[in-house]
């Protein structure tokens, strides 16, 4: 029973990582038409948002010590982060904190990246063959990866959440179970709660504001829209924007769980794909939906009670599951006919 | 008179086309690509991609998920290798077969929808069978290490004619002619020229209209009460059993098959070769192929030094920031250098790099007939010359 | 040629002959220099230089572990070639090389990406062999690539010097004539760390495996199931993961009421990072079982690797090919001339990368020559010291090194980035040998092309 409550944990916690990573991807692809391939490009590059703003936070003051040598005879070298040295105490908080505190820096960042990237290439590409979409996004992405990846290295960088959520919490004793049978991470559970409000705030921001009315009308019908007199070029180009934001701070949050690497968003991408379509296109609602549905059975299928009835199930899931879906349903879980079908 | 049932135009490309092939040592020398293996691997991904332009550029349905039929024909292959000879020619039969047998049945399930929620399914099926291979089928694929041929291999057939044993382990030969090195790159060549001159005659052909006609307008076609179903299976299997012969020739010419091969990296692969060319073209297609090989194998071996070395006409200061500048492109930033090309290509060459090869064509036909009615727009006569 | 398969007219069809013959005509010359090089070996060197081929990750998740065997590889041919301090060939107990190249030619490289894909390491290594005309392959950051260009090697005619591979497979099942392997294997990291768990740990103990769902995952499960199953531990669980599955959790949670003791985490690179980082978030070195404190065991470490996992690394044991703080005359004397070149001390793969093409170039100079076969014999049963392992020896039957194994633990207080190891003990060579024939696979004869 604890085994299985357990794994319901963990397919939420996957099921919110999808269903973020799926969330901006779908706003572009469902929405603007867009196949985006660099999306998880901008997950990685949200995450090393975190790792610069920890990078920042740890400049270091180098001094020579004379006295003691390095095992290749250069004199060791002292390191002292500056903001520990000028601020103390709370300079090394902030440093513990760091992951949290760029989230501050990357909203605006991944909002302006969003926006250039919107105005200067993607909108080129509105009425271009989905062909060229994936070549020129897809380009993107390597260029972007590769300029991650000459500046920090294609190692993985650790990101430790701050200190207080660092260990795991006995939600067991909550619902009624024995000491330590259901231990959680806190920050995992601290993943979980983030995405629903990311979540919820996008719903609602498209759903109960007069600028989310404007902009599904012009989902539903571009032309009529601008007909109207309103610029729905500009909204689409905050549409883009706001996906970007969404995946940069899922990237953010990520990093204590998944150490960042220039290479991450390349191992998301295909599956924030797969998350998309099963959802069925032109849905934001399908994609969570999808996401929380692969996340819990990727779980499930992953207990050792199930692999050894069929083994290697946990390797193929996601996508055997998306073949199931997609025979039964057409368009996916919650797709809207005629969206990208042909 | 028809020649070869192909029109005039025609038949100048195929005669370009069988020149550049049988000429590919020469051609590539100088460019620092005249090897053997290279210009095997134009040759082998040439095939593969014709064989996707005929799904894609014709049809438009985008399979993300080609590379699955390329490793099953490697598998095949080096399984007809131990188990039967070290002849090619059963290997790459079977291989071709088994492409076409998958493709079958993927095609049959995938081909019930179509845009995305198409290729999203090939993408499935194809990770299904790469996670698979790597793992829980290790007994048939040799996982993660790929399956290698063996000195105690059965080798049936091998074994009925008496071929003799050595210690060494054998190597693949299509009746006496080694696969390895130049012979393996022209028995390579010649089955690109046949694939080519196939993908020529479908393009042509009504069955060629036909898909066509699927890719601008399903509906109307469905509404006159065509069933577009065969056609489209027919397409796909086809192109899956090129990508078996592909898969064949590539553990012809090396008898290792690797998972690998069959991942999603490897479909999106073949996908960018494909548009990089120019989708819906005849040549398109082999030409991105072979750019993105080439820059795979000789732009990711610059290292340093040899920067060094090409501006070596420069001061030493100078030089040292040129070659560390270009660096950056090169060597371990070759994948910067691919990137950055595929976005130039697309945001200046809307019909990939034959469109490129097209307006040339245009500037020198309108050079030297300026005098004629005014040339078509590129993007038209694009489709036109280059056998959209 | 194509004009046998179809109907051509007969004028085009002489135009296609004459095409055909006249490309015939051209390439036999290439044909032929192959044949005439077929009579002595492969890529025989001729001028006055000799070309070695570094085939190493340049793009992909072991970028780094490929940049820096490509440091310590350009660090050989400086002291093969006289220049620089000459490293560990000051302490190497061969004294044939001089500094003035390898059988007086001097030598150069070519590099290669081999993107830890074996097709695209393949291709790389064809490149060098085929236009570049190395006379020798070397590196590599993975097992599965190892055994690939192993291959090649063999059936292209000329030697290959393995990088960092750890697999069994490499000299057991998979051993080629041609392919000699430096580092250690999987069955040598059981050997040498089970005595160590069972000092600190007990003999009592409970173990849970995680391992990566493909041949290396394996064959190091294989091997510590063997020794510490010897010594009385138990195994509860032994877990496939997906290679690159990034999230792990799934596998972590049953470990939790699982009543094991131990998580033994068989990954390596990236899974290892992640399965680590994340078995410590679910506050498994926090638990108490059976009365113990719950531990982890990484057996194979990487330090440039470790160092993603932050602190989650301190205090687990695991083992290594070689570590910089070794103080040996030839490892001291191989971190100085590597940090004064590039500022920071070498991984275990630059050491083993440089190992090999400093151990290549002796035999070259022993054998006088660059023939395959009489290279080969030359390192076939080869002794040598110096060289940062002790006392080692260079196995005919396999083509293994067999050298002392470092057990090491992640350090609690590192004095800088790359004090992320120390190490506990060295398991001396004679605990970790096995006989040849245990690990299958066999040789076949030497191939010069």
């Amino acid at each position: 029973m604890d085994a299985l409550v357990l794994q319901i944990l963990n397919g939420l916690d996957k099921g919110a990582a999808y269903a973020l990573i799926a969330l901006g991807l779908t706003l572009v692809f469902g929405t603007l038409g867009v196949v985006n391939f660099a999306h998880g490009a901008l997950f990685m590059l949200g995450a090393f948002c975190a790792v610069s703003v920890k990078a920042l936070l740890t400049l270091e003051h180098v001094a020579l010590d004379p006295e003691k040598l390095t095992a290749w005879g250069t004199p060791m070298e002292i390191r002292t982060p500056y903001i520990e040295s000028w601020f103390g105490d709370f300079g090394a908080t902030l440093i513990d904190y760091s992951v949290p505190v760029s989230i501050l820096l990357a909203i605006p960042v991944m909002l302006i990246l969003g926006i250039i990237m919107e105005r200067g290439l993607i909108r080129h590409f509105y009425k271009r063959p989905h062909a060229d979409q994936i070549l020129v996004t897809f380009g993107l992405a390597i260029v972007v990866q590769e300029i991650v990846k000459a500046q920090f290295g294609a190692n993985p960088i650790p990101q430790p959440a701050p200190d207080i959520f660092a260990g795991s919490a006995d939600i067991g004793l909550l619902i009624g179970f024995a000491e330590n049978a259901i231990v959680y991470p806190w920050w995992r559970i601290i993943y979980l709660i983030f995405s629903a409000a990311i979540l919820g705030a996008v719903f609602a921001f498209l759903k109960y504001t007069t600028f989310g009315m404007v902009v599904r009308a012009g989902m539903a019908d571009r032309e009529t829209v601008g007909l109207l007199g309103i610029d729905i070029d500009r909204r689409f180009t905050i549409v883009f924007g706001l996906a970007t934001v969404v995946a940069g701070v899922a990237g953010v949050m990520y990093t204590p769980i998944l150490s960042p690497d220039y290479h991450m968003g390349m191992d998301f991408l295909v599956l924030s794909f797969v998350v998309v379509v099963v959802g069925g296109m032109g849905s934001l609602g399908g994609a969570v939906a999808a996401g929380f549905l692969l996340g819990i059975l990727q779980s499930f299928a992953s207990m050792n009670e199930v692999n050894s009835i069929l083994p290697g199930i946990d390797q193929i899931i996601i996508y055997l599951i998306a073949v199931v879906v997609l025979l039964v349903r057409p368009r996916g879980l919650m797709g809207r006919k005629g969206v990208m079908e042909d | 008179m028809k020649w070869l049932n192909i029109d005039k135009s025609d038949r100048l490309l195929l005669i370009v086309f069988v020149l550049a092939v049988l000429l590919g040592p020469v051609i590539m020398t100088p460019i620092g690509g005249g090897y053997p293996d290279l210009l095997q691997k134009f040759a082998i991904f040439g095939v593969f991609a014709i064989g996707f332009n005929i799904l894609f550029g014709l049809t438009g349905y985008l399979s993300f998920g080609h590379a699955a039929f390329l490793g099953i024909g490697s598998y095949t292959a080096v399984w007809a290798f131990k188990l039967l000879t070290m002849n090619v020619v059963p290997a790459i039969i079977l291989a071709t077969v088994m492409g076409g047998v998958f493709a079958l049945a993927i095609g049959f399930v995938a081909l019930r929808r179509s845009g995305i929620y198409f290729s999203i399914l090939t993408l499935a099926f194809a990770q299904m069978s790469y996670n698979l291979a790597y793992s829980v089928l290790t007994p048939i694929t040799n996982g993660e290490t790929g399956l290698q041929l063996r000195q105690h291999d059965a080798r049936v057939i091998d074994g009925l004619f008496g071929v003799e044993r050595t210690d060494a382990l054998p190597t693949t030969e299509l009746f006496g002619l080694s696969m390895s090195g130049w012979s393996g790159y022209y028995v390579c060549g010649v089955v690109l020229i046949i694939t080519f001159f196939i993908s020529l005659r479908i393009f042509r052909s009504p069955f060629g209209m036909m898909l066509r006609a699927i890719k601008s307008n399903q509906n109307r076609l469905s509404y006159t009460g065509v069933n577009t179903r065969p056609y489209t299976l027919a397409a796909f299997v086809i192109s899956g059993m090129i990508a078996g012969l592909a898969g064949g020739l590539m553990a012809a010419t090396d008898p290792l098959a690797g998972a690998e091969r069959m991942q999603w990296t490897a479909s999106g692969e073949i996908v960018l070769m494909t548009i990089l060319g120019g989708a819906g073209t005849l040549v398109g297609p082999v030409i991105g192929a072979g750019v993105i090989k080439y820059f795979e194998n000789i732009f990711s071996a610059f290292n340093h030094d040899i920067l060094l070395n090409v501006f070596s006409f420069l001061p030493e200061a100078l030089q040292q920031a040129a070659a560390t500048f270009f660096g950056l492109f090169v060597g371990e930033g070759w994948h910067l250098t691919l990137g950055a090309l595929f976005m130039l290509i697309v945001i200046f060459l809307p019909g990939g790099l034959m469109e490129g090869v097209n307006r040339i064509l245009n500037m020198i036909r309108r050079r030297s007939s300026s005098s004629g009615p005014p040339a078509p727009a590129p993007a038209a006569d694009a489709s036109v010359k280059a056998g959209e | 040629m194509s004009n046998k398969k179809t109907p051509i007219d007969t004028s085009k069809r002489n135009l296609l002959k004459g095409t055909a013959g006249i490309i015939a005509a051209g390439s036999m010359p290439l044909v032929f220099s192959n044949k005439a090089f077929a009579a002595s070996y492969r890529n025989e060197p001729k001028g006055g230089t000799v070309t070695f081929g570094f085939n190493v990750p340049q793009t992909g998740a072991y970028a780094d572990e490929g940049a820096d065997e490509l440091r310590a590889y350009k660090l050989a041919v400086q002291h093969i070639n006289g220049e620089g301090d000459g490293g560990m060939l000051n302490t190497f107990s061969s004294k044939t090389l001089k500094g003035n190249g390898v059988n007086g030619k001097k030598v150069v490289y070519v590099t290669g990406d081999t993107q830890t894909k074996s097709d695209a390491a393949r291709a790389s290594a064809k490149r060098m062999i085929e236009k570049d005309g190395a006379v020798m392959i070397t590196g590599g950051s993975s097992s599965g690539v190892a055994i690939a260009v192993q291959g090649l090697c063999q059936e292209a005619g000329v030697i290959f010097m393995a990088g960092l591979t750890h697999s069994n497979d490499t000299t057991g099942k998979d051993k080629r004539a041609n392919g000699f392997r430096h580092f250690f294997n999987t069955e040598m990291t059981g050997a040498a760390l089970a005595p160590v768990l069972k000092n600190n740990y007990g003999t009592d103990r409970v173990a849970y495996h995680l391992t990566a769902d493909y041949t290396w995952g394996w064959s190091q499960e294989g091997s510590i199931r063997k020794y510490t199953e010897a010594m009385g531990w138990k195994t509860s669980q032994a877990v496939k993961t997906p290679v690159g599955a990034g999230d792990f959790s799934q596998y972590i949670t049953p470990v939790l009421n699982s009543g094991a003791d131990v998580l033994v985490l068989n990954h390596y690179g990236k899974d290892m990072v992640n399965s680590l980082t994340q078995a410590v978030q679910f506050g498994l070195r926090d638990k108490q079982v059976n009365g113990k404190d719950f531990t982890i065991v990484v057996p194979l470490y990487s330090r440039l690797m470790a160092a993603g996992a932050g602190d989650n690394v301190k205090g687990i044991f695991g083992s290594t090919n070689w570590h910089w703080s070794l103080q040996d005359a030839g490892s001291k004397a191989f971190v100085k001339s590597f940090g004064q070149a590039y500022g920071f001390p070498p991984s275990q793969a630059a050491h083993t990368t440089y190992c090999q093409a400093v151990l290549y170039a002796d035999a070259c100079q022993r054998a006088g020559s660059f023939k395959p076969s009489a290279v080969g014999a030359a390192l076939e049963g080869f002794k040598f010291d110096g060289l940062g392992n002790g006392p080692t020896e260079y196995r005919a039957e396999d083509h293994q090194c067999f050298k002392d194994v470092l057990v090491v633990k992640g350090k609690e207080n590192p004095s800088s980035k790359f004090d992320v190891l120390e190490v506990v003990e060295v398991t001396p060579r004679s605990q970790v040998e096995y006989k040849p024939s245990m690990l299958g696979g066999e040789l076949g004869p030497f191939n010069n092309g």
